[in-house]
């Protein structure tokens, strides 16, 4: 495969107190691909994508975005946290929050102005939430919140997408604009890479996976390696998963 | 005295103005910053804060020997900073909670201040009295240049929360996420901890140490109850903390010898107490207003969904049925069949009631909606 590298993580290894939470991780992500990252709880794959994202400072190894450090290629780069990760009666609205997407193009001081709102705006209206953007934030349902925290992330016009469980507590109609828009962003060249957690929803919203239980298991395209091989040596007990040929 | 006299007398009284305008600086500028604390989910922090200065207070008064308050106030911020930075050492390096950690240093700092001022009164030194007026604050003593330190610190922290105040919203909704976007989140948060330090070191004088918390999270709580935005709520913030430092003044000096810090502290309470109850979209009272008719809306509408399906078993909507029959729905009661005939959704004839176009139509939408909830 002649594609390039999009994400490069060599020996990569967390430890939160002793334990390593993450253990000499090697992972190549290649371009365009739209890849989940799958295992069970506790086995680091928030901590996976925080690393990368110098989020959390790793003990060991190193992270390359298209072949230079993240620090140098950050404005290729869009992060969707998980939407439990912050205080959701925060006093502002949709409009404002999907602007933060603005703010690291805009660096210290600059205020957003007039085009920043524009492309805001535009993100809005792509997850379908153009109508709520005056909302208080704690007035939006689960998948509401979600979608603004996608719009966030788009508004950053980045090339690699990372997100943290997008589809958690969200209903099947949210889910199903959510894997739309991924969809769209592979199509349109872009590489996202998803925290996921329904295995029986890999093979059809995904075409690249990697199985992760503190170390790495497998990685690869998903008709190659989503089987229940690979299934029960990263979440330890026999796993049967009937793929559709 | 009237109000009228009091407000004359603030203009021209030299003492009365130096404390009503000092004490109003304090209260905007400490709900400004407030507000952060509040949303930071750091209340506490102010407490801790104010307690952490008082060692810094007895030791600035040991090496110099003078009262000067802005030479004790200088100790105050050393050691309140000190007090801040341990706190958050705390928490990074160990597994402690941060109401932990904060609790811990309140105690050891105050601990250590209250020791320090015991030996300072055993000392021979007749400068020595009223440092134990730091514990619970004398507006009385505020002069001109003290107000003139505030308003600078209050220019500098306004000017600060202008040029950052972008950086300051996201660190305070995302941290994490402002990470990724390449901002230095160390220092936003230095920032805005080394300003809550200032502001709070700067009301000991006026509220004391053991009261000062209170000037941070009071106009911030009561803030939050009338808006959903973030500058509107710092703004309100410092307009409900100026009030409370205005208004306790007055109180304090036209009732005689009423401590000023503590009745400061209580209208800002009050002022909380009246947003918790009274904001219309998150106060207590148009919550249970909303709640009640909610409920009472939906009783009306099921009593008249429940009409709606007898009267569509006859041919004619405005075919007359027994009152008896609703008796076998439960909510029913009298008061909801006269609003319903109020309506002129019902019509009662002795004791019999029959539909209204109106009401017929009122109930098909209702049915309809109901049944394609249900899918």
């Amino acid at each position: 495969m002649s594609k390039n590298i999009a994400v490069k993580v060599d020996d990569l290894t967390v430890a939160y107190n002793y334990k390593p939470v993450l253990w000499d991780i090697d992972l190549e992500i290649p371009e365009g691909v739209l890849m989940a990252i799958v295992g069970p709880n506790g086995a680091g794959k928030s901590t996976l994508i925080k690393s990368i994202l110098g989020i959390l400072k790793p003990i060991a190894g190193s992270v390359e975005i298209f072949g230079m450090s993240y620090a140098k290629q950050r404005h290729l780069v869009a992060y969707v946290p998980q939407k439990g990760s912050v205080d959701w009666d925060f006093p502002t609205t949709a409009l404002d929050v999907v602007m933060m997407g603005t703010y690291g193009s805009l660096g210290w001081i600059k205020r957003p102005g007039q085009k920043e709102k524009k492309e805001a705006l535009e993100a809005l209206e792509k997850v379908g939430m153009l109508a709520f953007k005056n909302r208080q934030i704690s007035q939006l349902s689960g998948g509401q919140q979600q979608r603004i925290f996608l719009a966030r992330a788009l508004v950053q016009n980045a090339s690699i997408y990372f997100m943290d469980e997008p589809f958690q507590g969200v209903d099947a109609t949210t889910e199903i604009a959510i894997i739309n828009i991924l969809k769209e962003l592979r199509k349109a060249g872009k590489t996202v890479i998803v925290v996921h957690h329904d295995l029986q929803t890999v093979p059809e919203y995904f075409d690249w996976v990697t199985f992760l239980n503190v170390k790495k298991i497998a990685t690869g395209p998903v008709k190659d390696i989503f089987n229940d091989d690979n299934l029960t040596k990263t979440y330890g007990i026999n796993y049967k998963v009937s793929i559709q040929e | 005295m009237d109000i009228a006299e009091y407000i004359r007398l603030v203009f021209s009284d030299y003492t009365l103005r130096t404390i009503t305008l000092g004490t109003a600086i304090l209260g905007a500028v400490t709900g400004m910053l407030g507000s952060f604390a509040v949303l930071r989910k750091q209340s506490l922090l102010g407490d801790a804060i104010s307690h952490a200065a008082l060692p810094g207070i007895a030791i600035a008064f040991l090496i110099t020997g003078a009262k000067d308050s802005n030479i004790l106030l200088l100790g105050a911020l050393v050691s309140g900073l000190i007090g801040t930075f341990w706190i958050r050492g705390i928490i990074s390096k160990t597994h402690l909670k941060s109401d932990t950690a904060l609790g811990l240093i309140l105690s050891l700092f105050f601990g250590f201040g209250m020791l320090l001022l015991t030996f300072i009164q055993k000392q021979p030194n007749a400068n020595q009295a009223g440092l134990d007026k730091y514990l619970f604050g004398q507006a009385a003593t505020l002069v001109e240049s003290d107000v003139w330190m505030m308003t600078i610190v209050t220019g500098a922290c306004l000017l600060v929360l202008l040029l950052f105040w972008k950086e300051f919203k996201i660190l305070l909704f995302d941290a994490d996420y402002t990470k990724t976007l390449g901002f230095n989140t160390k220092f936003i948060d230095i920032l805005i901890t080394t300003f809550i330090v200032l502001a709070t070191v700067l009301g000991l004088q006026t509220v004391g140490v053991v009261l000062m918390s209170a000037m941070l999270l009071a106009p911030a709580a009561a803030a939050r109850q009338w808006t959903n935005s973030l500058g509107m709520m710092v703004f309100l913030a410092a307009i409900f903390g100026a009030l409370s430092g205005v208004f306790g003044t007055a109180i304090s000096a036209t009732q005689n010898n009423l401590s000023t810090g503590p009745v400061i502290v209580i209208i800002a309470g009050i002022f909380v107490l009246f947003s918790f109850i009274f904001s219309p979209s998150r106060g207590l009272l148009f919550k249970q207003i909303r709640f009640i008719k909610n409920r009472r809306d939906l009783q009306l509408h099921k009593t008249l969904t429940f009409m709606f399906r007898i009267a569509e078993t006859h041919e004619n909507i405005s075919h007359p049925h027994t009152v008896k029959i609703l008796n076998n729905f439960q909510g029913f009661t009298k008061r909801t069949l006269q609003k319903l005939v109020r309506k002129n959704y019902v019509k009662l004839d002795g004791n019999m009631w029959s539909l209204t176009e109106e009401g017929f139509k009122t109930a098909t939408n209702l049915y309809n909606q109901q049944n394609s909830n249900d899918e």
